[in-house]
C-alpha cells in the first residue's frame, strides 16, 4: 500500500483497528517533535548568541535576516555541508553511533512531557521516573563519543561527563522525590493539576522547603545540559573541546541539537514540576480559558513554552557570566552539599505533607494541604527571603568583606 | 652595602683570582677563570645574599679571543646592588661549572646558552637544546654559524 | 585438549585477574597518562607545548617545552642597523612593545657618554609605557578570566583596550607593534588633543575598573579556583627567576620603577602593589590575578601625574640623527616590563649594527616554574597556573 493511499484509508476508516492508528499518531507526534526541537534548537543558538553579544557589549549576528535570525539556518547548512571526519585509530562504530545516542536521550524526553493539557504523548503514571530513567542517556552517548574518538582530551572529557552524571544525578532524584511527594503523583499531568489556581498554589511555593528544592534541581539541571558553570566535559579552554573535540560537521551538530534540546527538556520539566506547567498561575484566566478544550491546550501549549524559555534564558545569563567550576568542587557541591541539603528539604517537605496536608481521601475533592494558606506564604516568604538574602550576600562580599578587603586600593 | 664594599669585599677574599675588576664601568664586573665560579658564585649567594641571577649573556669574541659568559647577579630586594662576572672560555672547549645548583633559575640559562653559543656547562643535569629544535646543527649565534641549506628536506636561504 | 589439561599446561596463578586489576595495595590499579597540552592549545596562550604526567586529573609532573615561535632575535639585530632592531623588539613581548622598544632604546642610550633625554620625552615615554601595561594587564585578565571559564570578562577587557589601542593608533600610526620610543627620544610628537584623549581615558577607565571586581576578583567560583592554587612561595620565586607580577604576587615588593627608577619615574607617586594571600595563600593565582588589577590603578594615576604636566620642547634628542653609532663598549640595562623585568644586555663596536644584543626576558624565566607550582594539581588548576603566569610566548622563544 502506498503512504497516501494508507493515509486516505486512514482518514476514510477512522475506527479502523488499534495499529493503524497507532502508528498515525506516532508518526504525527515524531514529526511534530522533530519540527519542534529542531526549529527550538536553532532558535536557541540564536538566542545564545545574541544574549552572549549583548551581555559582552557586542550586537552578534546582523547579517543574515532580521537581527541574524537565519544565521543559525546557514550554520547549520554550512555543517550539513562539511566533510564528515571520522579521525584515524577511532572506534569507526561508536563514533558514529555516539551522537545518535546522545541525542536520542534527549529526544525521547519529549515522551512523557507535556505541552498542554492534552497535548502530550503519553501522560505516563511514572512519568518523572521515566524522564529520570532516559534522561541519563545522553550522557551514555557523550562517555561513547569521547572514548570512540582516540583522543586523550575527549577520553577526559567523557571521564568528565560520567563523573558528573553520577554526582548530579543524586540531587536530582532527590528533587524528582520531593516534588512526587508534595504532588501526590508521579505523572507530569498530574502535577500541573496540583497546582491549579493562583500562582501561590505552584509547587514551588508550596511550602518554605519547595524553593530550596527548585534551587537545587535548576543547579542540577545546568550540570545535566553541561551548561556553564558546569561544562566540565567539553571545558573549552581546557580540554579544548572535551567529548567532541574529533567531530565534525553534521555529527558535531546533532551533539549541538541534543544540547539545546537538553536546555529545553530541564526547563520545560522544572516549569512542570514547580512553575504551574501550562497554569498562568491567575485562577480567573485558567478557569476561563479551561472551557474550551482547543483554548485549553493552545494557551497552555504558549504558557509552557513561553515559562521554559525564560529558564533556558536564565541558563544563557549564567553561561555568560559565571566562570567553571572544577571537577572536585562539582562533586563537592553536588554529594556533599546539594544532597543534604535536598534530604533535608525531602523529609521537612514529608513532615509538613503528613501534617498540614490532608489525604485525598478525606478531603475529597483534591491533594491540596488543609491550610493552603500558610504553606503558601510560608512559601513564598522562603523564595524571598532565598532570593534577597542570596542577593544582599553576594553584594556584601562584591562590596567588600574583610577578608577580601583590597587593601592599597585607593585612586 | 653598596657596590664599592662589595668590590672591596670580593677582592679581599678572592685575591688574584679576580683577574681583573671594573667598578665604574657601564656593567660593573669582576673577570675570573672557569675554575673560580663555583665558588665565587656560592660566596655571592651566601655571603653577600645576590640570589638573584638576572641574566647569562654569552659573546662570541672571534675566533682569537673565544667565548665570553656574563652573569649578571643581584638581589631581589635591593635592585642597585649587582655585579657582572666574566668568564673567558676558548672557541674549541667552552667549559663552565654550571652553577644551576646555586640559583635554580640558571637551569634555563645555561640551556639557552648552551643551545646559541655552543657553551658546555659541566654538570647539568640536562644541558639540551631549548629554543632551537632537538637535532639542530651548529650554535646560531657563534660568529662563524652558516645557517643550513636545508632542514628536514625543507630548502633554507631562499634568495 | 581437555580443560583439565589446558589447566596443567598453562598454570594461571591464583590471583591474576586480582593482579591485573588491582595494584599491590588492594587498590585498583591504576595508570599515568602522558598529555601533550600544546604547542596547539587553547590555554597555552600562544605555542607553549607541557608535556604533563597525569594520574586522572591530578598532575603528576609537567615540563614545559619552549622554542616554537624562535625567530633568532638576536642575530637579527646583529645584520641590521639599531634602528631597524628597534623594529624586531616589538615582536618580542608584542603585547608591550612600548617596553621593548623603550628597553632596547635605554641600552643604546646608555652607551652615549652624555645623552641627555628630552623632558617631552621622558614624559611621553612614560605615558605610553603605562598606557601600554594598562592595555597588557587588561589582556592578561582577560584571557585568565577565560582559562578559568569566564569569556565575558575578556570582552569587557577588550572593550578598555580598544580605546588604549586607539590612542596608540593615533600618536604613532600602529595598535600593536609601535616602533615609537627610539634611541633619544620618540618617533613622533604628541599634540595637546591627543594628551586631552588620555585625561578623557583616565577618567572614564577608573570607575570601569570596578566592573572586573564583580565579574572576577569578588566572583566566588573564580575565588575557588584561583584561591591555594598553584602556590609560589618567595623563596621559590627568587630562586627561579620570577619577576613582574608573578614575583609580586608572592609578596616581594621588587619594582625596578622604584627600586632602581629609569626614566623620570622618580617623579612620580605610585605604590608598588604585592600580593598579601588575601584568598588564602600567600602567591596563589588569585595573588597574581589581583596584583594586575591594582596595577592598573597605579598604572593609571602615574598616566594622570604625566599627562598633567607634559612640558613642551624636544620630543627626541638632536644629538641622534640619521645613523645610529653608538661608541665602543657594553651595556646592560633593564626595565620594569608589564610581565616583568625585560633585560637587554647590548655590545657595540662602533659600528651602526650592534655586535650583540642578548635580550633578558621575562616570560622566560616566569615559565620555568610552572613545574614546579603545578605539581599534585590537577588539570584544570595547571591551566590557571599557566593563565596566571601570563606569558607571551613572543618574548619567551624571541
Amino acid at each position: 500500500m502506498e503512504f497516501f493511499t494508507f493515509v486516505g484509508w486512514l482518514l476514510d476508516n477512522p475506527d479502523a483497528g488499534f495499529l493503524p492508528k497507532f502508528i498515525g499518531v506516532a508518526a504525527a507526534w515524531a514529526v511534530g517533535i522533530t519540527v519542534f526541537v529542531s526549529v527550538a534548537a536553532l532558535f536557541f543558538v540564536w538566542l545564545e548568541r545574541k544574549v552572549s553579544a549583548h551581555i559582552q557589549c557586542r550586537l552578534g549576528p546582523m547579517e543574515v535576516g532580521p537581527h541574524g535570525v537565519l544565521q543559525t539556518l546557514a550554520d547549520g547548512l554550512k555543517l550539513l555541508a562539511k566533510e564528515d571526519i571520522i579521525p584515524e585509530g577511532a572506534d569507526r562504530f561508536l563514533f558514529a553511533l555516539a551522537p545518535i545516542l546522545a541525542f536520542a536521550g534527549t529526544f525521547v524526553s519529549f515522551a512523557v512531557l507535556p505541552f498542554g493539557p492534552d497535548l502530550v504523548i503519553a501522560d505516563l503514571d511514572l512519568g518523572i521516573f521515566f524522564l529520570a530513567a532516559v534522561g541519563s542517556l545522553e550522557a551514555i552517548g557523550v562517555i561513547a563519543a569521547g572514548w570512540a574518538s582516540n583522543n586523550k582530551w575527549s577520553l577526559f572529557g567523557s571521564v568528565r561527563a560520567a563523573t558528573q552524571v553520577v554526582s548530579y544525578e543524586i540531587p536530582m532524584g532527590i528533587a524528582f522525590v520531593t516534588v512526587a511527594v508534595v504532588a501526590g503523583t508521579l505523572s507530569l499531568n498530574g502535577m500541573v493539576e496540583s497546582q491549579n489556581g493562583m500562582f501561590w498554589n505552584w509547587l514551588v511555593f508550596r511550602n518554605p522547603f519547595m524553593p530550596i528544592v527548585f534551587i537545587s534541581y535548576y543547579i542540577a539541571s545546568l550540570a545535566e545540559c553541561k551548561r556553564a558553570p558546569f561544562d566540565l566535559p567539553e571545558a573549552e579552554s581546557e580540554l579544548v573541546s572535551g567529548f567532541h573535540t574529533e567531530y565534525s560537521g553534521m555529527r558535531f551538530g546533532i551533539f549541538f541539537i541534543a544540547e539545546y534540546a537538553a536546555m529545553y527538556v530541564v526547563s520545560a520539566l522544572a516549569v512542570v514540576m514547580f512553575l504551574g506547567g501550562w497554569y498562568t498561575g491567575i485562577a480567573p484566566v485558567d478557569a476561563w480559558v479551561a472551557k474550551s478544550a482547543l483554548l485549553a491546550n493552545l494557551v497552555g501549549a504558549i504558557v509552557l513554552i513561553t515559562k521554559s524559555f525564560a529558564l533556558v534564558f536564565l541558563q544563557m545569563w549564567l553561561r555568560w557570566t559565571l566562570p567553571r567550576i572544577r571537577l572536585d568542587q562539582m562533586m563537592y557541591l553536588c554529594l556533599k552539599v546539594m544532597v543534604p541539603i535536598g534530604m533535608v528539604c525531602l523529609i521537612g517537605a514529608a513532615l509538613w505533607q503528613g501534617i498540614a496536608g490532608v489525604p485525598a481521601d478525606l478531603m475529597g475533592d483534591s491533594q491540596r494541604p488543609a491550610f493552603p494558606v500558610v504553606g503558601s506564604i510560608s512559601g513564598l516568604v522562603c523564595f524571598l527571603v532565598a532570593t534577597v538574602g542570596g542577593w544582599i550576600w553576594v553584594r556584601g562580599a562584591i562590596r567588600g568583606t574583610k577578608s577580601y578587603q583590597l587593601a592599597n586600593y585607593k585612586s | 652595602m653598596d657596590r664599592s664594599t662589595l668590590f672591596e669585599k670580593l677582592r679581599q677574599k678572592f685575591g688574584p683570582r679576580i683577574i681583573e675588576s671594573d667598578e665604574n664601568g657601564l656593567v660593573p664586573s669582576v673577570r675570573i677563570e672557569p675554575a673560580t665560579w663555583p665558588e665565587l658564585a656560592q660566596s655571592l649567594r651566601d655571603d653577600f645574599r645576590l640570589d638573584y641571577l638576572s641574566c647569562l649573556t654569552g659573546i662570541d669574541r672571534g675566533k682569537g679571543q673565544g667565548l665570553d659568559a656574563i652573569y649578571h647577579v643581584e638581589r631581589m630586594d635591593a635592585a642597585r646592588l649587582s655585579i657582572s662576572v666574566r668568564i673567558r672560555v676558548p672557541y674549541e672547549n667552552p667549559v663552565i661549572p654550571t652553577v644551576e645548583h646555586i640559583w635554580r633559575t640558571a637551569d634555563w640559562h645555561e640551556r639557552e646558552a648552551y643551545d646559541l653559543l655552543g657553551f658546555r656547562f659541566e654538570g647539568h643535569h640536562n644541558l639540551v637544546r631549548i629554543l632551537c629544535a632537538e637535532d639542530w646543527e651548529g650554535h646560531p649565534l657563534r660568529k662563524d654559524y652558516k645557517s643550513p641549506d636545508t632542514y628536514h628536506g625543507v630548502r633554507n636561504n631562499v634568495v | 585438549m581437555s580443560s583439565e589439561a589446558a589447566r596443567t599446561l598453562t598454570p594461571v596463578p591464583a590471583g591474576l585477574s586480582r593482579g591485573r586489576m588491582l595494584d599491590q595495595d588492594g587498590d585498583l590499579r591504576t595508570e599515568e597518562m602522558l598529555l601533550n597540552m600544546g604547542p596547539q592549545h587553547p590555554a597555552t596562550h600562544g605555542v607553549l607545548r607541557v608535556v604533563v604526567r597525569t594520574d586522572g586529573e591530578m598532575v603528576i609532573d609537567c615540563e614545559p617545552h619552549v622554542g616554537y615561535l624562535h625567530r633568532c632575535f638576536e642575530k637579527h639585530c646583529e645584520s641590521v642597523s639599531i634602528l631597524q632592531s628597534v623594529l624586531y623588539t616589538d615582536r618580542l613581548d608584542y603585547l608591550t612593545a612600548m617596553g621593548n622598544n623603550w628597553g632596547f632604546s635605554m641600552a643604546i642610550e646608555k652607551l652615549f657618554p652624555d645623552l641627555v633625554i628630552p623632558e617631552r620625552a621622558q614624559y611621553i615615554r612614560i605615558i605610553c609605557q603605562e598606557l601600554n601595561r594598562i592595555a597588557s594587564h587588561l589582556l592578561a585578565i582577560g584571557t585568565y578570566g577565560m582559562d578559568i571559564g569566564a569569556i565575558t570578562p575578556f570582552l569587557y577587557c577588550f572593550r578598555e583596550r580598544e580605546k588604549i589601542l586607539s590612542i596608540f593608533e593615533a600618536i604613532c600610526g600602529q595598535r600593536l607593534n609601535y616602533n615609537y620610543i627610539r634611541p633619544g627620544g620618540v618617533a613622533y610628537d604628541v599634540d595637546d588633543r591627543m594628551v586631552q584623549t588620555i585625561k578623557d581615558f583616565c577618567a572614564y577607565f577608573r570607575p570601569k575598573a570596578l566592573e572586573y571586581d564583580d565579574l572576577l576578583s569578588k566572583n566566588d567560583i573564580f575565588i575557588r579556583r584561583t584561591a591555594k592554587v598553584g602556590v609560589l612561595r618567595p623563596e621559590t620565586a627568587i630562586q627561579y627567576g620570577c619577576t613582574g607580577p608573578v614575583l609580586r604576587g608572592s609578596g616581594l615588593a621588587r619594582d625596578l620603577r622604584r627600586d632602581m627608577p629609569y626614566g623620570i619615574y622618580d617623579r612620580f607617586d605610585f605604590d608598588v602593589v604585592v600580593g598579601q594571600g588575601e584568598a588564602g595563600a600567600l602567591g596563589d593565582c588569585y595573588d597574581r590575578y589581583i596584583v594586575r588589577i591594582r596595577e592598573m590603578e597605579q598604572s593609571l594615576r602615574i598616566v594622570e601625574q604625566a599627562a598633567a604636566k607634559i612640558p613642551g620642547g624636544e620630543y627626541r634628542s638632536p644629538k641622534i640623527k640619521g645613523k645610529i653609532r653608538p661608541p665602543k663598549g657594553e651595556a646592560y640595562t633593564r626595565i620594569e616590563n608589564s610581565r616583568g623585568e625585560l633585560g637587554f644586555y647590548v655590545v657595540s663596536d662602533g659600528k651602526d649594527i650592534a655586535y650583540r644584543v642578548k635580550c633578558r626576558a621575562p616570560s622566560f624565566h616566569n615559565i620555568s616554574v610552572i613545574p614546579e607550582i603545578s605539581r599534585g594539581s590537577m588539570v584544570a588548576d595547571l591551566i590557571a597556573i599557566i593563565g596566571s603566569m601570563d606569558i607571551v610566548l613572543g618574548e619567551v622563544d624571541r
